[in-house]
């Protein structure tokens, strides 16, 4: 029966937003009440020509009464707003195991990819009980990639990251739609999220078409466009090296450290000058039109694979 | 009671009445009467809310099934741009401020017109020349941007009509700022002696909060809509990506806007259902200074809180937190003014007629719609259920069930007033209810299929939200037929309806206190006010002392 | 007092209470305009802190002599309209459209060098588009700023000109008294709201890049 008002929950946020919206709409049903029977029991009580009391209004219903409701629903504002935002916070962070796929969303579909390089149109598979963050750009337009069962949804922007996660807690193929008006076939760029067993996923993914793995490809461009040129060890120009540079703290020119995340890869390739690395010359030239999206995340990958090295080694 | 009876009522004028003074064309395309340029407002709004209304209707008629066969994806989202665009600007922010607020502010005040009348007559050709523009935009071809025209679809995407829409929406907000300079400098200039600030009616009040708000919110969305059209129309990047341009700054300059815009969009409701509650509960609003402050704390807080539509844009989290927190703020002055209308009942003696039950409905249904608001507010259930259609239902609880009642409450309260003419009161209660009936009918089905993720601005959809959708399609065309009754009992009334006398609801109101309709200079001598509004006395079934409050003078006004 | 009637509009009594709402009004609107350039400067400053050095070296591609002439020019015009008001005032009513006069030759010189500026501006290929002339992709937004924040001044300051043209032309017929008329005073507000804007947006557009 619930089903018919419920979507099905089937990742842990999922039943944390359900758990408010329940709490929510038993308070709300309770303020709506009490307006409404207050009014119902005015309207007869007090209907025009019955013979209830009326004169003046009880001393007490003056002043103080104001300022008892005022006070007592901003009490309770505050303390909804507490309470939410609390439990909130607490999921901002994804955990640090987390699986990362790769989405590009353009005029109407959704492009997906893998840890792999493993890639998928309109579909996504992930492994069931395992946190999946997403690391999400668009070609074109503002999408939304919304999925109802999962309670998730991160507008998708053009020329910059915008990044969520979930951990799928249900097998099962559910919805994936774009919430956010793109267009003609706004309503058509809709897609499936397909939660697997893990070991049903791994196979899944060992037997997609072998494509490079992202950082692969990444490093293919990484020569080809000449970053080698700079950045490699061998190189005479005084460029940073960038091992081990994903997820450092980074010291810059004009006095600000920033974490070396994907917003800040791509904003080095595309606007150098804008964050100077301390102790280097603004040499490096924008790399923006030359540089695709599918560039930019493979040559991420690259980096990112950098550090992972790095870390490895004792 | 306060106020000090020395005279009885304000004796009524022998001039024509202002809809006799004239009857040439120039007499109403040049008037610069207050009242003749509110019923060409009422025209305007009439026309543009039955505009929107069929295309919505249309929108409507294709949901009833899951696939898009009636209409192409792009007739479709060209239907509800054009709705949303034309409901928003040219119908719901004019409505009251436009027919009510220009016909009562300075009857109400005890003044002879606004402080420019010239002015006032600008501000509505303003809204038609920008109509203009809207309607050329549709004609053409339509757009498809939705209301919000987001960027860089807007600028950069779409191939249709954006800077014709675009620029009418720019236009009709000069008209918006004219009035809000006309209607706060009247409110602080022309009030009739004794008229003291805590004196007015509260409907004033809301007139005087929402002008603050048109004033200091509608330039931003011009400045806004005035890029927009410089990026498209001429290339210029001020949004585009490809520059190192933010399209979130578009976002915040448009909800910087469009939410002080909501605002505007339900203060003037408020101040409607103070006057009617009071006059048919018989009496004194309850908390009037609490009223008053919960009106000006809306109009300031709503300055504040824009964020709240940006949860999931990739705005920074902790942006999101503190908008999310004065989200709840915002709420608290809407609840007092909640209580405060249902107090007023208590100990009342009350009468139900046709706008008592439109006001009794917008309790109800702002109720529900503004509790709603408090789920988006908080951000987990945001995430889940903005761009869904348990927003849409949200905001047309607000704007349909709350503004839309609120407006045919004050237009079934003061029709004798502005026409003279009474109406048939059994017709007009059967169209409140059918209204109220027809209207959950269409919007409750959406929170349901909103939270169940259903995105809105989908043309078409998954079957499993077929029900629900059926629902809404059946209840709009209740809805769609509750809207068409009043326009035949009220046109009816104009040539059988009875007279109707100066005061057929006894109300206390310095508006009641001339003939209906009122003459061109609306009070023949200045009335002097002597006392609070409201006061209304619930023993009595009819109370003798309605003109207590006001003195006469022997002085031409 | 020989109010002339012509001046007093419905639904005022007395000339005093129509001119302080009209004085009011004006301030009213100003606090709106404010808002309208404030959503400018807004995006100024928030990609200005995006891109601090782009903004300074687009910044220096404009033209210093030309900004500078410019705010003398406006700043004189503004003299010589505070004293155009102050003159309507004390019923002088020559000075008062000589005065008019000169601040509508220094709005029109205004606009002359700013044309002066865009055609060189032009020129220099500092129009967004195709064939921009600086490299750096936020440069164009610094110029797309730059012409907008311009063209939306010159536009006000063109209304401006042509409120004050009026009034001194037909002062001069006398088709308007000048005297203690509310327009005069309420036209000198909106041209010293012009100046005050063009105050703030000469640092930002000339300035910013070259200290
Ligand atoms: C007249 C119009 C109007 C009004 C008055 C409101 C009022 C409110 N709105 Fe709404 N809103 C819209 C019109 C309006 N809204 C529109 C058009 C949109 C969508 C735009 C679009 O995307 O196209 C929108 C969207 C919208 C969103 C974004 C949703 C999204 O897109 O994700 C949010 C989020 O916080 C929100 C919140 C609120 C809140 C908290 C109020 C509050 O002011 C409500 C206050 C009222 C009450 C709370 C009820 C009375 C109170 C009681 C009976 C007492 C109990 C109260 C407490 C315990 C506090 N609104
Ligand atoms: C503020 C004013 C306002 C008003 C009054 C309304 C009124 C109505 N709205 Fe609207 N609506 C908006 C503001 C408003 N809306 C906005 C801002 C949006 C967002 C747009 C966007 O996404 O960009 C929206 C979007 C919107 C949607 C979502 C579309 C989508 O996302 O795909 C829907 C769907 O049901 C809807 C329905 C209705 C209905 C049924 C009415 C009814 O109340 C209308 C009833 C009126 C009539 C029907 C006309 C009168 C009757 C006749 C002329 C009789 C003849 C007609 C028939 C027999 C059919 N509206
Ligand atoms: C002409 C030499 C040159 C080339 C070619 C070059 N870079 Fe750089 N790069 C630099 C210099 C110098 C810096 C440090 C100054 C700065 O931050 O701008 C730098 C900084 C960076 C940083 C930030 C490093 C840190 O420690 O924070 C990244 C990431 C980067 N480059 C990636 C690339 C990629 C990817 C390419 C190729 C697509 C590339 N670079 C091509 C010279 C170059
Ligand atoms: Cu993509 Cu909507
Ligand atoms: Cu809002």
């Amino acid at each position: 029966m619930l089903s018919v008002f419920m979507p099905i929950a089937a990742s842990t946020e999922a039943v944390h937003t359900d758990h408010i919206y329940f709490a929510l709409l038993a308070l709300s049903g309770a303020i709506i009440l009490l307006v409404a029977v207050l009014i119902l029991i005015f309207s007869i009580r007090y209907r025009r020509g019955s013979k209830a009391e009326r004169g003046a209004m009880p001393a007490v219903m003056s002043k103080q009464f104001e300022i008892g409701w005022t006070s007592a629903t901003l009490f309770l504002a505050l303390f909804i707003f507490w309470w939410v935002s609390s439990t909130q916070l607490s999921t901002l962070v994804p955990p640090g195991n987390a699986l990362e796929i790769h989405v590009v969303a353009k005029q109407w579909m959704w492009k997906t990819q893998h840890s792999n390089g493993a890639r998928e149109i309109n579909e996504l598979h992930v492994p069931l009980d395992t946190p999946v963050r997403l690391v999400m750009t668009s070609e074109d337009v503002i999408h939304s990639f919304f999925v109802p069962a999962f309670r998730m949804k991160k507008d998708v922007l053009p020329g910059r990251y915008t990044e969520t996660w979930f951990r799928p807690t249900k097998l099962g193929t559910f919805h994936l739609f774009c919430a956010e008006y793109c267009g003609s076939e706004h309503s058509r760029m809709i897609g499936r999220i397909v939660v697997m067993q893990k070991d049903a996923y791994a196979q899944w993914l060992a037997a997609q078409p072998q494509s490079d793995g992202l950082a692969k490809t990444g490093e293919a461009i990484f020569r080809a466009r000449g970053c080698s040129g700079c950045h490699s060890e061998a190189s005479t120009v005084h460029a940073p090296d960038l091992n081990g540079l994903y997820g450092r703290k980074v010291q810059l020119a004009d006095g600000r450290t920033v974490t070396a995340d994907e917003a800040y890869l791509r904003d080095s390739m595309l606007m150098p000058r804008r964050d100077v690395v301390a102790g280097f010359e603004p040499i490096m030239p924008s790399y923006a039109g030359i540089l695709g999206d599918g560039d930019i995340v493979s040559l991420t990958a690259y980096i990112r694979s950098l550090s992972a090295k790095k870390k490895d080694r004792p | 009671m306060t106020g000090i009876a020395i005279s009885g009522e304000l004796p009524l004028p022998s001039e024509p009445s202002y809809l006799g003074a004239g009857h040439t064309v120039s007499s109403w395309f040049a008037t610069t009467d207050h009242k003749r340029i509110a019923i060409l407002y009422a025209a305007t709004i009439t026309f543009f809310f039955f505009l929107g209304g069929i295309a919505i209707s249309l929108v409507r008629i294709e949901l009833f099934t899951p696939a898009g066969d009636l209409l192409s994806d792009d007739t479709y989202n060209k239907l509800f741009t054009f709705h949303g665009v034309i409901m928003v600007w040219f119908f719901m922010v004019p409505s009251i401020p436009g027919t009510f607020g220009n016909f009562l502010l300075p009857l109400m005040i005890g003044a002879r017109d606004v402080a420019f009348p010239r002015l006032n007559l600008f501000s509505w050709y303003l809204i038609l020349a920008g109509g203009a523009f809207t309607l050329y935009a549709l004609i053409a071809g339509g757009v498809d941007t939705g209301w919000t025209f987001y960027t860089p679809f807007s600028t950069m995407f779409s191939n249709t009509h954006v800077i014709a829409a675009a620029l009418g929406v720019f236009i009709a907000g000069f008209s918006s700022i004219a009035t809000g300079v006309n209607f706060i400098v009247t409110t602080h200039m022309l009030r009739a002696p004794g008229m003291t600030w805590f004196r007015l009616p509260l409907f004033v009040w809301a007139m005087y909060a929402t002008s603050l708000v048109m004033v200091l919110a509608t330039p931003v969305l011009a400045i806004t809509l005035l890029l927009l059209i410089a990026e498209r129309w001429l290339n210029l990047p001020i949004f585009n990506p490809d520059f190192g341009g933010d399209p979130l700054l578009f976002q915040h300059l448009f909800w910087f806007y469009s939410h002080p815009a909501v605002y505007i969009m339900v203060l003037p409701a408020m101040g409607v259902i103070s006057e009617v509650i009071t006059c048919f509960a018989r009496r004194h609003i309850f908390g009037y200074d609490f009223m008053v402050y919960a009106m000006v704390g809306i109009a300031v807080i709503g300055f504040f809180v824009w964020g709240h539509h940006m949860f999931v844009s990739g705005q920074s989290p902790y942006a999101s937190i503190v908008f999310s927190f004065l989200s709840f703020v915002v709420a608290v002055p809407s609840a007092v003014k909640v209580f405060n209308w249902t107090a007023t009942l208590y100990r009342g003696q009350i009468g139900f007629e046709a706008p008592m039950l439109y006001a009794l409905g917008f309790l109800g249904l702002f109720t529900i719609g503004g509790l709603t608001g408090l789920f988006l507010a908080s951000i987990p259930i945001d995430v889940h259920v903005t761009d869904t259609y348990f927003v849409v239902a949200h905001f047309h609880y607000i704007m349909v069930g709350g503004t839309v009642s609120a407006f045919f409450a004050g237009l079934h309260y003061w029709w004798p007033k502005i026409t003279g003419r009474l109406y048939p009161d059994v017709w007009a209660r059967f169209a409140a209810i059918l209204m109220f009936f027809g209207f959950n009918f269409t919007f409750f089905p959406q929170f349901i299929v909103g939270y169940l993720g259903m995105p809105r601005r989908y043309h078409v959809y998954p079957p499993e939200f077929q029900i629900y959708n059926v629902l809404s399609s059946a209840g709009a065309f209740v809805l769609a037929a509750a809207y068409l009754l009043p326009p035949l009992y009220l046109g009816w009334s104009l040539i059988w309806g009875g007279r109707a006398g100066r005061n057929p609801w006894n109300a206390t109101g310095l508006e009641w206190n001339t003939s209906s309709p009122p003459p061109r200079d609306n009070f023949p001598v200045t009335p002097h006010v002597e006392g609070a509004p409201y006061q209304y006395h619930p023993e009595g079934f009819a109370p003798e002392h309605i003109g207590e409050n006001y003195r006469t003078q022997g002085e031409q006004l | 007092m020989n109010t002339p009637t012509d001046v007093l509009r419905p639904p005022w009594k007395e000339l005093s209470r129509q001119r302080e709402a009209a004085t009011f009004a004006l301030w009213v609107f100003l606090a709106s305009e404010l808002l309208f350039f404030g959503g400018l400067l807004l995006l100024y400053a928030a990609y200005r802190l995006a891109n601090p050095e782009v903004f300074i070296t687009a910044g220096r591609e404009t033209d210093l002599w030309y900004g500078t002439a410019n705010t003398a020019v406006l700043l004189t015009s503004s003299f010589t309209m505070a004293v155009a008001a102050g003159a309507a005032e004390a019923d002088m009513r020559r000075l008062t459209i000589w005065c008019l006069g000169a601040t509508v030759v220094f709005g029109l010189m205004f606009l002359v060098f700013k044309g002066f500026e865009y055609a060189e501006d032009i020129r220099k290929h500092l129009v967004p588009g195709e064939s921009f002339a600086l490299k750096e992709p936020a440069a164009q937004i610094f110029f797309a700023l730059y012409w907008i924040m311009t063209a939306v001044h010159a536009i006000h300051l063109s209304i401006g000109v042509g409120l004050i043209g009026r009034l001194a032309i037909f002062g001069a017929l006398r088709r308007v008294h000048l005297r203690e008329n509310p327009q005069v005073e309420v036209t000198a507000l909106y041209w010293h709201l012009v100046d005050v804007i063009w105050i703030i947006l000469y640092p930002l557009i000339y300035l910013m890049g070259r200290s």
